[in-house]
């Protein structure tokens, strides 16, 4: 269920100033309810807003479990912004967008910019 | 530990009882009888600083050094080089131990900040992280320290506590004997209520100050399906790791030596049947300031040793040279025991902790030299505290120590020349089995010692009151003078005795005089003897001559008849006459 999706880094006007490159983790734990929630709740995020300048890795941690130490992972599903610094963490299904937004510090009204 | 099967107290039948891990932790597994509850959680919890960690790490430490029980360690707060380097004072190699893979260590780090919660979530990520620990080094024991760490991280409490419920489920399908600290709460033993969920068993940790004095204690809260102790039990941590003093409650059960051991003092011993004190006994030693209580001490230690015992000398008065050096001058060379590993002389201020530290390194020091006898000088120096609580203490020490046939011997200061002896130290003397009191006399302006045995078990101790004199070889007891309601003792003793002395010469010369007399009668009544027997001796031979005189007479006499009858009868006139003329004769 591992899956990467990677969009080239493009200045899109409108949403954020910064034209770094977004990189993702998800982390989910097997297929439950809760993970395909957010899974999908991401995917249309990104379409939404970080067209062609982000990076998402989708990691299962029942497959891969030693990599829950690295990134500190206790809920599930955590959504990670690994770049640009600092890290930020998401958890839960992702189903709120104000606040999925606020927490990748891509909302516009609390862009100090 | 074993199937845990016990028979019940009619023996017919035997129950299977719930199966314990021991932790190894000193102490901890006696109080609990086995240790914490097998393959379930407990709780250990306590304000900070208390020992906590500690008591988690060691029990992780050694399962997987002593009990081959491998061991996985979550902690939300420490990393775990922090950790590492954390119990290196207490002698754990956590690298060595992780490098052979009988310990692994995760860091759980939560930061608020930098987490946003949207949605649904569960806390399945930690499942994982502990499953995977579990499994990479076949764990049987693991910690979580401090769990409540996650309280701060998310804010769904419901989630939260739905979790945890079933974190502690999961432990226990799993089998894993777990420790969860938690901290200390105003109301509930944690401060989230972590102990709804764990019914099993829950340790309270206490650190408390008392006359600027901190004192570490332990306390089972709970322990389903197990008796434990209830007691508070005070605990150290030092660089053995965590120990908790065993309580008083093995009961008086502890069996008893006939042996007997010398005091040191050959009168002291004479005192007491002339053997000495029971191996195993408790003796205390009581007395005012400078009564001689610790030279008694240093000689029945001297013994102790000279016999080829080892003794363990706790002061808590004297620096140990300084001990030395005074012993020396009454002839006492405990440095040579000393350096024959016979002797361990161990100084420490009693100030420096509470009653129940000292009482605690006691017995660690007993556990590592294995004594003969142990002697404290003073015990009462570390009778800070309420009657009840010193008490028990001792009685804990006391108790220790015959279970272990050890000799004690304690001294106690008494305070004031004048108060009761015999009750100043009533929260101990039921406790003792043997009591020596030295006390001062005060009298003709000295101040003497005298000692006497106010009781000893088992035994027709004396009754007498004796001097007790320091020489340059050691104690000497010399018997007291009493007499018109006062002892003497001292030069008074002295005086008396060189009046005694002087009576017995008169007495002596006395008699020798007497039988001078009587010889002197003797031989001028044998010399009367003689002179009348020579006497009558004269008078016999005096007698004998008389007798021939009178024979001689008598025969002239006849003669003289005879010729006179013959001159009548015949003319034989000359005979006649002859009569006549011896007749005449004889008249005149």
């Amino acid at each position: 269920m591992s899956r990467s999706t990677a969009a080239k880094s493009k200045r899109r006007s409108g949403t954020n100033g910064s034209d770094e490159l977004i990189e993702l983790r998800l982390y989910v734990a097997g297929q439950t309810p809760k993970s395909l929630a957010a899974l999908a709740n991401l995917n249309k995020i990104c379409q939404e807003h970080l067209q062609g300048r982000y990076k998402l890795s989708v990691i299962d941690l029942i497959k891969k479990p030693q990599l829950a130490q690295g990134d500190q992972i206790l809920a599930i599903p955590t959504l990670v912004r690994k770049l640009p610094v600092p890290i930020r963490k998401i958890i839960g299904d992702l189903s709120n967008l104000d606040r999925v937004l606020v927490g990748l510090n891509l909302h516009e009204p609390e862009e100090p910019k | 530990m074993a199937t845990a099967v016990t028979r019940t107290t009619n023996g017919t039948r035997s129950l299977p009882q719930l199966e314990k891990s021991p932790t190894g932790i000193t102490g901890f597994d006696e109080i609990t009888n086995g240790g914490l509850p097998r393959g379930r959680p407990t709780i250990v919890c306590g304000g900070p600083g208390c020992g906590k960690t500690m008591f988690a790490m060691e029990f992780l430490v050694r399962g997987a050094t002593e009990f081959n029980e491998p061991g996985v360690l979550l902690t939300f707060e420490e990393t775990a080089d922090e950790m590492t380097k954390n119990v290196a004072s207490l002698g754990f190699d956590l690298k060595e131990l992780v490098a052979r893979k009988k310990l692994l260590m995760d860091y759980v780090r939560i930061e608020p900040s930098e987490i946003q919660e949207t949605g649904a979530y569960d806390l399945e990520g930690l499942f994982v992280r502990l499953q995977y620990a579990v499994e990479s080094v076949g764990a049987k024991r693991v910690a979580l320290d401090t769990l409540e760490a996650i309280f701060s991280g998310f804010s769904n409490q419901g989630v939260l506590r739905a979790e945890i419920r079933r974190l502690f489920r999961w432990l226990r399908d799993h089998g894993l004997t777990t420790v969860v600290t938690a901290e200390r709460g105003e109301k509930a033993l944690t401060r989230h209520g972590l102990e709804e969920y764990v019914s099993d068993c829950v340790v309270l940790l206490d650190h408390r100050v008392t006359d600027q004095l901190s004192t570490r204690r332990m306390r089972i809260v709970k322990y389903r399906g197990s008796p434990h102790g209830s007691d508070e039990f005070p605990f150290l941590i030092d660089q053995q790791g965590f120990s908790v003093l065993p309580s008083s409650s093995m009961g008086l059960n502890h069996t008893v030596s006939r042996e007997r051991v010398s005091s040191g003092v050959k009168e002291l011993d004479e005192m007491l049947e002339g053997k000495g004190f029971y191996r195993g006994s408790t003796i205390l030693v009581s007395g005012t300031a400078g009564a001689g209580k610790s030279s008694i001490s240093a000689q029945f230690a001297d013994r102790t040793c000279t016999d080829g015992g080892k003794c363990l000398y706790v002061a808590f008065e004297e620096s140990p040279s300084q001990i030395i050096r005074n012993m020396t001058s009454i002839g006492i060379d405990l440095d040579k025991h000393i350096k024959r590993r016979r002797l361990f002389l161990e100084a420490w201020r009693p100030t420096q902790s509470g009653l129940e530290m000292h009482l605690l390194r006691i017995h660690k020091l007993v556990e590592k030299y294995e004594p003969d006898a142990v002697i404290i000088d003073p015990v009462t120096n570390l009778l800070s505290g309420s009657l009840r609580e010193i008490n028990s203490m001792l009685m804990r020490l006391i108790d220790f120590l015959k279970t272990r046939h050890v000799t004690a011997l304690f001294t106690a200061l008494t305070q004031g020349a004048h108060r009761e002896f015999e009750q100043t130290d009533v929260g101990i003397s039921s406790l003792i089995d043997t009591w020596i009191l030295v006390r001062d006399v005060e009298l003709n302006g000295e101040r003497n010692r005298c000692v006497y045995v106010l009781k000893s078990r088992g035994m027709a101790h004396s009754n007498q009151v004796r001097e007790f004199v320091l020489t340059n070889e050691g104690i000497r007891l010399a018997p007291v003078y009493v007499g018109s309601g006062t002892v003497l003792t001292g030069s008074a003793r002295l005086t008396q005795e060189a009046r005694e002395r002087a009576d017995v010469l008169l007495r002596k010369q006395a008699t020798e005089e007497k039988r001078r007399t009587l010889e002197q009668k003797r031989r001028a009544i044998e010399a009367q003897v003689v002179a009348l027997q020579a006497e009558l001796v004269e008078d016999e031979i005096r007698a004998g001559i008389d007798s021939e005189q009178a024979t001689a007479r008598e025969l002239a006499l006849e003669h003289d008849i005879a010729a006179m009858t013959t001159l009548r009868a015949g003319g034989d006139s000359s005979r006649r006459r002859r009569v006549h003329n011896g007749m005449r004769g004889r008249t005149t």
